[in-house]
């Protein structure tokens, strides 16, 4: 049984200039123990995802969907049992949290306010449970008297984390927990966030913009692009063997030391990230696919199943037959639609094609731009 | 064009042009720190970036870095020690400094803000350009052809657009444009893509690189990513705690690392494929350099034993291992890496 069980969550956020759909129909779930990583690009919607989950988004936010949390809707509590399971059930440790210290208190002090408040704790138990926490996240008791600017960021981002646990929360939500961190303290944190998970039978939903820390740290890996899950599966084979052109470019793009295919060849995606408010039809990574078919403009996929346990929303990973079940065109070529590792490294450095914009060589540009089926996802 | 596959400078050794552009020579600098005790952030640094060549500067945050970066551009002046432009060393008088400053340009990385909101990319770019030989009639032109060379083409698209209508790889381009207006000969990038997606960092690299094949432009490329280096650079320097403490070409240094911190740091890496050796403890204070071997505290050569069985143990603890010539033959200033390579 999952703990957490997402389903089909929508968020918009409504603005001036219109509706900006920035989380697409994303489903997900979490087993006890284990961590999901998300990864994507800046604005694919992965924090929107995070703050959904525990209902912490601004008011001009539109939320559908289902998020379970042990069996029971999230989105549906009352407000007096939502508080209480933000602190009991589950915990968020914010995006750049760590400049959100309190500068006037004693970090401590700010540890103890939930034991304090939500776990009805003595003042004398609550600085005992807060020395004990600061010594599960590796800092020494005394630390609980210093002011958060005599603390490295390294250091801040402990205390962060030592107060997610303070309720022992069964599901801890970590917003980019090591970016903008030195590489050797993004090892302390990662070697402290794997301890805590390990046999602790807490779940983790670990937000990154790095595909190889989730993929170092995470038992399942989940792709986001343009508000939805493009890709989904065990980190390790996600990370290796990417079966959506995405998760294959995004994974390409970090360099192994060492591998000579890597030295002095620098990977990216040519084109700009997709504006939410503002997608093309059909597949929204359709303008900077380096696999782009024409049937990509008329369908939206979903995300298909791509191996063991393993989803993708490409079409290149329907067999001929399932793509006939599910009434998607077969392919032009009979190439079998495998997807290419990586974007080869052209040399356009200038990365803007116009959205939407890409014609196909040799195929019929424009031949069903305007007349593509609506995306389903509207509701 | 070069494909990225095929470096116009590749291992063979170049045709040795007039040496460096730009280097350093036991270059201290010495801030007045908390207290009344002195951070000495630089502290005994020799470096060379000769012409068409793209060296890292890596090393955890607080090393030094973005100091010893500074001060190669005559930003900060040095408490000893010189840098010296084609050998000669700076003149800190205004007007020389400002000849120099034409040819060796600085890219900070633009999400820290290196680029005025309310100014235009056509602004943006120009500036730099105007502080120097004010508003010249070819200015357009000039800015045109800076934009395309940083990738962003057609200029005409972009000139009139601001900071907030740009992605942050299109700003960081804007960033390196307004850089190559002036036609440097060198530039030093502190961190150029550090806050950027995968997928765009590689964009931008692909670009340093262009740049380096097709106008010859030597890059100190400042980073605490050390699959940056292993992506753009020719060779290394890794510092730490003021100390160049290995260098070498790319292959040498992150192949075959010799020094204890340099294993460490490439042990932690994602995928690194092998057991990770998480030094403890926060990167350490300027103000209190250990005596000895600066690294010794935190040395697991030396906490393992191994440096004892190699009989340095003493040394590590007690003799400064000294710094690094400039000269470009792979080094490391380890007393146990000495005694592993003078031992076979
Ligand atoms: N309060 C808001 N009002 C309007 N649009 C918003 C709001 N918050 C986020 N967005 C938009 O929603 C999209 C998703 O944003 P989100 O912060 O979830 O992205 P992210 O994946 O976390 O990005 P990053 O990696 O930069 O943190 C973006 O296009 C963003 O501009
Ligand atoms: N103006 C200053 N006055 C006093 N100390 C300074 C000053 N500038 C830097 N320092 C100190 O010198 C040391 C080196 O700083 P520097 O910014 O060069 O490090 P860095 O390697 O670039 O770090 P990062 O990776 O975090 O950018 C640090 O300990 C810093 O606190
Ligand atoms: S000199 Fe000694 S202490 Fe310093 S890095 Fe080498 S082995 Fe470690
Ligand atoms: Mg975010
Ligand atoms: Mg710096």
């Amino acid at each position: 049984m999952n703990y957490l069980d997402v389903r089909d969550l929508h968020v918009a956020y409504r603005t001036a200039g219109g509706e900006v759909p920035a989380v697409r129909g994303v489903s997900f779930g979490i087993a006890p123990g284990t961590t999901l990583g998300v990864a994507g690009e800046s604005g694919c919607g992965k924090s929107t995802v995070a703050l959904a989950l525990l209902r912490l988004l601004p008011a001009s936010a539109r939320v559908s969907g289902q998020v379970l949390l042990d069996g029971e809707d999230v989105l549906g509590m009352r407000w007096g049992r939502l508080r209480a399971v933000r602190w009991a059930g589950a915990s968020i440790v914010f995006q750049g949290a760590m400049h959100s210290l309190n500068a006037v208190h004693r970090v401590g002090d700010q540890i103890a306010e939930p034991v304090l408040v939500h776990g009805q704790a003595t003042p004398a138990q609550a600085r005992r449970r807060v020395g004990e926490l600061l010594e599960q996240v590796g800092l020494p008791a005394w630390r609980a008297r210093s002011y958060p600017h005599e603390l490295s960021g390294g250091q801040r981002q402990r205390a962060m984390i030592a107060m997610a646990l303070a309720c022992r929360p069964r599901l801890i939500i970590a917003d980019e927990p090591t970016t903008a961190l030195d590489v050797m303290i993004q090892a302390q944190i990662l070697r402290l966030i794997d301890d805590l998970v390990a046999g602790s039978g807490i779940s983790m939903l670990m937000i990154s913009h790095d595909l190889s820390v989730l993929a170092d740290t995470c038992d399942r890996l989940a792709v986001m692009y343009a508000g939805r899950i493009v890709e989904e599966g065990p980190a390790g084979a996600v990370f290796a063997d990417a079966r959506h052109p995405y998760g294959a470019a995004l994974s390409a793009a970090f360099p192994r030391v060492g591998d000579p295919a890597s030295r002095r060849a620098p990977r990216g995606l040519p084109g700009d990230p997709p504006d939410p408010a503002d997608l093309p039809s059909g597949c929204a990574f359709r303008p900077r696919c380096p696999a782009v078919q024409d049937r990509c403009a008329e369908v939206d996929p979903a995300l298909w199943p791509a191996g063991p346990d393993r989803g993708a929303a490409c079409v290149r990973v329907l067999s001929a037959e399932e793509a006939r079940a599910l009434g998607v065109p077969p392919p032009e070529g009979s190439d079998g639609g495998g997807v290419p590792a990586a974007p080869a490294a052209t040399e356009d450095p200038g990365g803007t094609p116009d959205p939407g914009g890409t014609p196909e060589p040799g195929g019929t540009p424009e031949s069903g731009g305007d007349r593509a089926p609506e995306p389903e996802e509207t509701r | 064009m070069t494909a990225p596959a095929a470096p116009a400078a590749p291992d063979q050794p170049a045709p040795e042009p007039a040496g460096p552009v730009l280097s350093a020579s036991g270059l201290h600098v010495t801030f007045a720190g908390r207290g009344g005790r002195a951070a000495r952030a630089v502290d005994g640094v020799d470096l060379e970036i000769r012409p068409g060549e793209i060296v890292a500067l890596v090393g955890e945050s607080g090393c030094g870095k973005s100091t010893l970066a500074r001060a190669l551009l005559g930003l900060v002046r040095p408490t000893s020690g010189q840098v010296a432009y084609h050998g000669r060393p700076l003149d800190y008088r205004s007007r020389e400094l400002k000849r120099f400053r034409e040819r060796a340009q600085l890219v900070l990385q633009d999400p820290s803000g290196s680029l005025n909101p309310r100014h235009t990319v056509y602004d943006a770019v120009a500036e730099g350009r105007r502080i120097h030989n004010g508003a010249t009639p070819d200015e357009q032109e000039r800015v045109a052809e800076a934009l395309s060379r940083a990738g962003l083409r057609p200029p005409e698209r972009f000139l009139l657009r601001y900071p907030h209508e740009l992605s942050g790889g299109q700003r960081q381009r804007v960033v390196i444009a307004g850089a190559l207006i002036l036609d440097p000969e060198v530039i030093v990038a502190d961190e150029p893509v550090a806050s950027l997606d995968a997928s765009v960092r590689g964009e931008i690299l692909r670009l340093l690189m262009r740049l380096r094949d097709d106008f010859g432009l030597a890059a100190l490329v400042v980073t605490h990513d050390l699959g940056l280096a292993w992506n753009i650079a020719d060779r290394i320097a890794v510092m730490y705690l003021g100390r160049v403490v290995e260098t070498g070409t790319v292959e040498e240094v992150l192949s075959a690392p010799r020094h204890p911190y340099t294993r460490a740091l490439l042990s932690v890496l994602p995928e690194a494929g092998q057991e990770p050796q998480v030094l403890a403890g926060e990167p350490p204070d300027p103000t209190r350099i250990p005596g000895g071997c600066r690294f010794h505290a935190r040395c697991p050569v030396l906490a393992s034993g191994r440096a004892e069985a190699a009989g340095v143990a003493e040394r590590c603890r007690t003799e400064d291992p000294g710094p690094l010539p400039a000269g470009g033959a792979a080094d490391a200033a380890c007393h146990w890496a000495r005694a592993q390579a003078a031992g076979g």
